[in-house]
């Protein structure tokens, strides 16, 4: 997998405060979620990673292009979506997102067509004449996504998507970069701090705490073996006794066995027959009161990364 | 794409050439300024004065025509530097008074809605976007000022024959050069302050202001400290010193010739200093 990120002790200074301190990492996913608590330098780090802040130690690259050499190049392929409010009051969505068609390169009748294609694509085909200053705070924020992404970029970067939204609103934004992520034609990163946006929209998650990475998390993965992680509670036997069952499991090849009071968490291998736990309990006389496939939530990661 | 395909598909189109996308800024800019009925009767009415003149210079070669009216044909009638140089001090004022009203819309709506990082997270930088903005103001003070002069002396020239063109041709050098400057410097002084004051109507006052204050100021300088340095914050003084060195003719003003263009490149040296600070896409607060 090719990286679409790398950071390589990547630092930024602004004033006096070290914002970012030596990232470092590799990113490739599909879409890459960039999660953190107010003030952990997420969107310092898009702002570095699109040229509007010098590094001051290290360097990055964005889609194979270096961010101090190869700005320009850099953002002819991303399609930028900031978080606050990002317009011109006094011109029509259409007009506006025409004009930053033209801006990215597209010829002008191109970026006329483009523009009405991409506001129809967001749900705003039939307010793209009004003037955007007339316009709702979820209505622009969908123009702002239309802007980002009328030049076709290769990595689209949304800074918390989901700002001020209400629930329709926040719902239609996730399906939208779902599409998005699933046409195959560009990659994503969402900026944001809401878990629930991230978990329902990303493959890699990135944690950021005071700017330095805390966590990085690769979700598709992690789902996957989701389908082999399973949590069981036990019910009989001795107390503080279960005769073994841990010890058997971890024989037939059953990883990370945690025990408490009758509950067990453990990763099966590839190939195992579910029959096999069942076997074994009946052989102890224990009771199987519960089986769940459950591993950690990304909420779960978050706080982890965060004590 | 049809209605009903509602689906997301790239772009795989030719691109335009990096160097000509300012000029996206300028043509979206004129769309926008253009749609005040206002400012197309204003622009329209600054032709009044050029077309006066170009009367002017067809009635001095046709004398009949007024002794048809028993009108005294005198030396005023001569088309010389004073000519030209009267035509910069009321076209330069109407540049003055359009760059007021147009100038203060051009930045400040991108920084009060924050669209400066949509322009620049494109493969545009900060001088292309100063660049079409200072486009605006220059080419429409241009067609108001300079131009009009040059088509003036081309009238005159045909008029008068090559032996006046050859002998005066450093006027037409002296019109480009007169005005082409002041209308830089006017569209400078209105982008630094559009790109400083937020609220347009202030912005707008202040372009006045710049002209109102700085005489008033001067004056004040000059009186109180017996000098005549004071005149060098008068940018009307100043630009009044250029035009009379360039068209040779002595307006009796005490500024030096060197000190006026020293005055006029400073002050667009601190416009470009002061856009420079402002126009970014985020501002780092230290």
């Amino acid at each position: 997998m090719d990286a679409i990120i790398e950071l390589n002790r990547l630092s930024v200074r602004l004033g006096k405060r070290e914002i970012l301190k030596d990232l470092q990492g590799s990113l490739g996913g599909r879409t890459i979620g960039l999660l953190g608590p107010n003030g952990a330098g997420k969107s310092t780090l898009i702002q570095t990673l699109l040229g509007f802040y010098p590094p001051s130690g290290g360097s990055a690259t964005v889609l194979g292009h270096d961010i101090r050499r190869a700005t320009r190049n850099i953002r002819t392929l991303v399609g930028y979506m900031p978080e606050n409010d990002a317009f011109v009051a006094n011109m029509s969505a259409v007009s506006f997102i025409k004009m930053m068609g033209e801006l990215s390169g597209l010829p002008p009748e191109a970026a006329l067509e483009r523009a009405h294609e991409v506001l129809f694509y967001v749900g705003l085909g039939e307010a793209r004449y009004r003037m955007l200053g007339t316009y709702s705070l979820g209505m622009k924020q969908l123009a702002k996504l239309a802007q980002a992404i009328v030049h076709g970029p290769k990595l689209l970067v949304l800074d918390e998507p989901t700002n001020g939204l209400d629930p329709p609103a926040r719902q239609r934004m996730i399906r939208l970069v779902r599409e998005m992520r699933d046409s195959g034609e560009m990659h994503l990163l969402v900026c944001s701090h809401l878990l629930r946006d991230v978990e329902e929209t990303c493959e890699e998650v990135l944690i950021l705490k005071e700017g330095r990475i805390v966590h990085y998390s690769n979700l598709e993965q992690e789902r996957r073996l989701n389908l082999r992680f399973v949590e069981i509670e036990t019910r009989g036997g001795h107390p503080g006794n279960d005769g073994g069952f841990a010890d058997a499991l971890a024989a037939l090849g059953c990883e990370g066995i945690e025990t408490s009071s009758g509950r067990l968490k453990m990763t099966l291998p590839l190939g195992f027959e579910m029959r096999e736990i069942y076997r074994l309990a009946a052989e102890r006389d224990l009771q199987l009161r519960r089986v769940n496939f459950r591993r950690d939530t990304l909420e779960d990661i978050f706080l982890k990364a965060m004590a | 794409m049809a209605v009903y395909k509602r689906s997301y598909k790239g772009y795989a189109g030719p691109l335009t050439p990096g160097w000509s996308r300012f000029l996206i800024l300028t043509r979206f800019s004129y769309a926008r300024l253009f749609q005040s009925k206002f400012l197309l009767m204003f622009f329209a009415s600054s032709f009044f004065y050029p077309m006066a003149c170009a009367a002017f210079i067809y009635v001095s070669h046709n004398l009949s025509f007024l002794t048809a009216f028993n009108i005294p044909a005198s030396e005023y009638l001569d088309i010389n530097g004073r000519f030209f140089y009267y035509f910069c001090n009321v076209q330069g004022a109407t540049a003055y008074l359009l760059t007021a009203f147009v100038g203060p819309s051009l930045i400040s709506p991108d920084l009060v809605n924050g669209a400066l990082p949509l322009f620049f997270c494109r493969p545009f930088s900060r001088l292309e976007y100063v660049a079409g903005k200072l486009t605006v103001l220059v080419c429409l003070l241009s067609v108001i000022t300079w131009v009009p002069g040059l088509i003036l002396f081309a009238i005159q020239s045909s008029l008068a024959g090559w032996s006046w063109t050859g002998g005066h041709l450093w006027m037409a050098g002296s019109i480009l050069a007169g005005l082409l400057v002041w209308c830089v410097v006017l569209s400078l002084i209105a982008l630094a302050l559009s790109a400083w004051v937020k609220w347009r109507v202030s912005a707008g006052a202040l372009v006045l202001a710049v002209y109102f204050a700085g005489a008033g100021f001067g004056s004040a300088i000059n009186a109180v400290m017996r000098t005549s340095n004071g005149s060098l914050i008068d940018l009307v003084q100043v630009v009044h010193t250029v035009w009379s060195n360039l068209f040779r003719y002595d307006a009796g003003l005490e500024m030096s010739p060197a000190s006026a263009w020293i005055v006029l490149g400073s002050a667009c040296l601190i416009c470009l200093w002061l856009l420079a600070r402002r126009i970014r896409a985020f501002e780092v607060v230290k």
